[in-house]
C-alpha cells in the first residue's frame, strides 16, 4: 500500500482545490527554477534514474526518450506534444489530472520542454473533454499570470508557451504519429516509423510526445529524487501509479497506488471488492481495453506492474482495469470490444480496417448464436493476420483481446458454435459496423 | 471507420460571424505561420457552433478558402473525424457511451430509455424537435459509468430513474445539472456499494 506522503496527486479528487494559489500550497511550483537551473544532463539523468516508464501503454523509459531528441537546435525548432486524447475503453486517469492537478502538468511540461530544447508546448486533448480542456486553459492563464509560461518562463530564462489542440473524437489519434497528423490538419492516420518523431515529428522538426501523467509526475521526481521514486514498486516497474478501476465492481474509482500492488488488494480495498463476492470473478481487463483479458485463477495471485504483466501474456497498457463479473456474458463483453476496433480504425492498413470487421463480425455470429466450430479457427486466424501486419499498434491493440479471449475461455465460446448446418441459410448479420447509419435517412 | 452522411438540405452559403473572425485570429497565432493548415480542426468546431451543430459543405468551402487548403482536404478532416455533425442534431444531443465499461453497468438499459422517450432511432430528431440521441464509443469516464454526454456535459453514474429524469428534463427543455448523480466527489471510492439492477453491478 502506498503511504500517503509518497501520494504525488494529492488532488485526485479535488479536495483541495485545483486553482494555482492551492497548487502552490501542495508544492507545486516550489524551486522549479533551481530544478531548470541544474541543467538538462541532470535532469535527464534523474528521471533516468528513476525508472520512469511511460505511463500511456507502451511503458517505454522516459528518461531514454527524452535523451533522443537533438542535443543542439539546428534550422528546425523543436516541439513537445503532451497526449491527452485519453480514449483507451477503460481509462480515464489523465481527466483528473486535468481537471484538478493541472499546474503538474503546466510545470511539468515547462520542465520537459526546456530538456529537449522546445519553446512551445501543444496539449491534444480529445474533444469530449472540452469542460476539461477550459479548466485546463484557465489553469495555463494562471500560470501566464504568474510569470511561470510565457518570455524567460519562471525566471528560468527559457522562453515557453502552451497551446490546447482538441482532438474530434477519434480513438486512433492517440497513437503518437496520428496525433501529429492530427495537430498538422490532417486525417489522423499512423505515419511509418522510422523515422521517430523524436528526429522528424510535428511539421517534419524534432518532436516529444508525451503521456499527461508521465509528464505531471516528472517535476516531484525532480524535487524529491530520482532515487525515492525508484524506491516504490519494485526494479524496473517504479514509481506510483493511477489506477482506475471499472467495471462490476462495488466502487469503481481512480485511485494512485504503486506498481506492483497485487491485482485482490487494488480490488478488494480500493474499490468495495467485486459484485458478488471475490469469486464471482470471471475475468479482468488489466490494462484498457487493447489487453488480453486474465481468467480468475490468474487474477488471484498477480501483481500490477509492466513485467508481471506480460508474464501472463498480457500488459499494464493504461491500468484500466474492467473488472468482469460472472453475471456477464463474457463472449458479448468481447464481442464489443471488437465493435468498438472495427468503428476505431483508421483505415489506411488493410488487415487492420478489414480485420477489425471480421473479428466484429464472427463474435457477434458467436454472441447470436449462429457460428461453426470453423468459425473459431477462422477468427483465431484472423487475429494472427492482423497482428504485426500493420503500421501501428492498434492492429495489435484489437487483435490481443480476442486473441486472449480465445487463450482463456475458448470453452466458453465452443458452447455457442455449432456444426456446420447441412443446409446454409442465409444469415441476415449485417455487413458493416455502422449499417443502420447507411439505412437511416437522416444519418 | 465511420460511415458519415451528408445532409440532403444544404445551405447556400456560410460566413464566419464577426466574433468568431476574431476568435480565429487568435487560433491562427498558436500554429507557425506556414502551417495555418493546422487551425482546421478549431475552425471546423467553430463552424459547427455557429451553424446549430452541424456542419454545412458551404462551411468547410469556406473554411478551405481561408486557410488556403484544398476543399477535398477540409472534407477529409470533417468526415474522418467523428465529433464533426454533418447533419443537423437535436438542441440536446445525447451522446449515450455503450463500450464494455459502460455496456457492463448497464449502458443498454440508458440506450433503451432513449428509444423509449426520444427517438426510436439514432440520429432522429424527437418529436417535440429540440433532441436527438445516439451510441458512441469510449467516452473517457469509464469509473463513472454509465453515463452520457449531453452537448458538451457529462452526466455520470446514472441508473434507470436518474437517466429518465434527466431525459424528460432535456425534452422540457430544463436540463439538469451535468455531474455524479450518486452524489458522490468526482472519482473518488465510495464507502457504500450501490448497484444498477439485478443483472448490472
Amino acid at each position: 500500500m502506498l503511504k500517503k506522503e509518497n501520494r504525488i496527486f494529492k488532488n485526485l479528487y479535488n479536495e483541495f482545490g485545483w486553482d494555482i494559489e492551492n497548487s502552490i500550497k501542495r508544492d507545486d511550483w516550489k524551486n522549479t527554477k533551481d530544478l531548470i537551473s541544474k541543467g538538462r544532463e541532470w535532469i535527464i539523468n534523474e528521471v533516468k534514474t528513476s525508472e520512469l516508464r511511460g505511463r500511456g501503454g507502451a511503458g517505454f523509459s522516459t528518461g531514454l526518450k527524452w535523451s533522443f531528441a537533438p542535443k543542439e537546435v539546428g534550422s528546425r525548432p523543436h516541439y513537445l506534444v503532451i497526449n491527452a486524447d485519453e480514449s483507451e475503453p477503460g481509462t480515464c486517469k489523465d481527466r483528473d489530472i486535468l481537471r484538478f492537478e493541472p499546474q503538474k502538468l503546466i510545470e511539468g511540461c515547462l520542465i520537459a520542454g526546456y530538456t529537449v530544447n522546445a519553446h512551445v508546448c501543444y496539449i491534444y486533448i480529445r474533444g469530449e473533454y472540452l469542460n476539461e480542456g477550459k479548466r485546463l486553459q484557465e489553469a495555463i492563464n494562471q500560470a501566464y499570470a504568474k510569470n511561470f509560461l510565457g518570455k524567460n518562463a519562471c525566471g528560468s530564462g527559457w522562453d515557453f508557451d502552451i497551446h490546447i489542440h482538441y482532438g474530434a473524437g477519434a480513438y486512433i489519434c492517440g497513437e503518437e504519429t496520428a496525433l501529429l497528423e492530427s495537430i498538422e490538419g490532417n486525417k489522423g492516420q499512423p505515419r511509418l516509423k522510422p523515422p521517430f518523431p523524436a528526429l522528424v515529428g510535428l511539421y517534419g522538426c524534432p518532436t516529444i510526445v508525451n503521456n499527461v501523467e508521465t509528464v505531471a509526475v516528472v517535476p516531484t521526481i525532480l524535487r524529491r529524487g530520482g532515487k525515492w521514486f525508484a524506491s516504490i514498486g519494485r526494479p524496473k516497474n517504479t514509481g506510483t501509479k493511477i489506477f482506475c478501476i471499472s467495471g462490476n465492481v462495488n466502487a469503481p474509482c481512480n485511485v494512485e497506488e504503486e506498481m506492483g500492488i497485487p491485482l485482490k488488494d487494488l480490488i478488494e480495498k480500493h474499490a468495495g471488492g467485486v459484485v458478488g463476492g471475490w469469486d464471482n470473478l470471471q475475468a479482468v481487463i488489466p490494462g484498457g481495453s487493447s489487453m488480453p483479458l486474465l481468467p480468475k485463477k490468474v487474477c488471484d495471485t498477480l501483481t500490477m506492474d509492466f513485467d508481471s504483466l506480460i508474464e501472463n501474456k498480457s500488459g499494464l497498457g493504461t491500468a484500466g482495469i474492467v473488472v468482469i463479473n460472472k453475471n456477464q456474458d463474457i463472449v458479448e463483453c468481447m464481442a464489443r470490444i471488437a465493435r468498438f476496433y472495427k468503428h476505431e480504425s483508421c483505415g489506411q492498413c488493410t488487415p487492420c480496417r478489414e480485420g477489425s470487421g471480421w473479428m466484429w463480425r464472427i463474435l457477434d455470429r458467436v454472441v447470436k448464436r449462429k457460428a461453426t466450430f470453423s468459425d473459431i479457427d477462422l477468427l483465431s486466424d484472423v487475429t494472427k493476420q492482423i497482428e504485426g501486419h500493420t503500421i501501428c499498434a492498434f492492429g495489435e491493440g484489437s487483435a490481443w483481446p480476442v486473441q486472449g479471449l480465445l487463450r482463456h475461455f475458448r470453452k466458453e465460446v465452443e458452447s455457442r458454435c455449432r456444426e456446420e448446418p447441412l443446409i446454409k441459410k442465409k444469415l441476415n448479420n449485417p455487413y458493416l459496423v455502422d449499417q443502420h447509419l447507411l439505412e437511416n435517412k437522416n444519418a | 471507420m465511420s460511415i458519415k452522411k451528408i445532409h440532403d438540405n444544404q445551405p447556400k452559403e456560410f460566413k464566419f460571424s464577426d466574433e468568431n473572425l476574431k476568435k480565429i485570429e487568435k487560433i491562427l497565432k498558436r500554429y507557425p505561420e506556414k502551417n495555418k493548415k493546422s487551425a482546421v480542426m478549431p475552425l471546423l468546431y467553430l463552424a459547427q457552433r455557429q451553424n446549430d451543430n452541424w456542419i454545412p459543405l458551404a462551411a468547410m468551402k469556406h473554411i478551405a478558402k481561408y486557410l488556403a487548403m484544398p476543399y477535398i482536404s477540409v472534407y477529409e478532416v470533417a468526415t474522418f473525424y467523428t465529433m464533426y455533425n454533418l447533419a443537423p442534431v437535436g438542441k440536446h444531443f445525447i451522446q449515450v457511451c455503450t463500450t464494455t465499461p459502460c455496456l457492463l453497468r448497464g449502458a443498454d438499459k440508458i440506450v433503451k430509455l432513449c428509444k423509449e422517450n426520444i427517438s426510436p432511432n439514432e440520429n432522429e430528431i424527437s418529436k417535440k424537435g429540440n433532441c436527438s440521441w445516439m451510441e458512441v464509443e469510449c467516452l473517457g469516464a469509464c469509473v463513472s459509468a454509465p453515463m452520457v454526454q449531453v452537448n458538451d456535459d457529462y452526466y455520470e453514474d446514472l441508473d434507470e430513474k436518474s437517466t429518465k429524469e434527466i431525459l424528460i428534463s432535456l425534452i422540457n427543455d430544463k436540463p439538469l445539472k451535468p455531474g455524479s448523480y450518486r452524489g458522490r466527489k468526482n472519482t473518488s471510492p465510495e464507502k457504500i456499494s450501490i448497484s444498477n439492477g439485478e443483472k448490472h453491478a
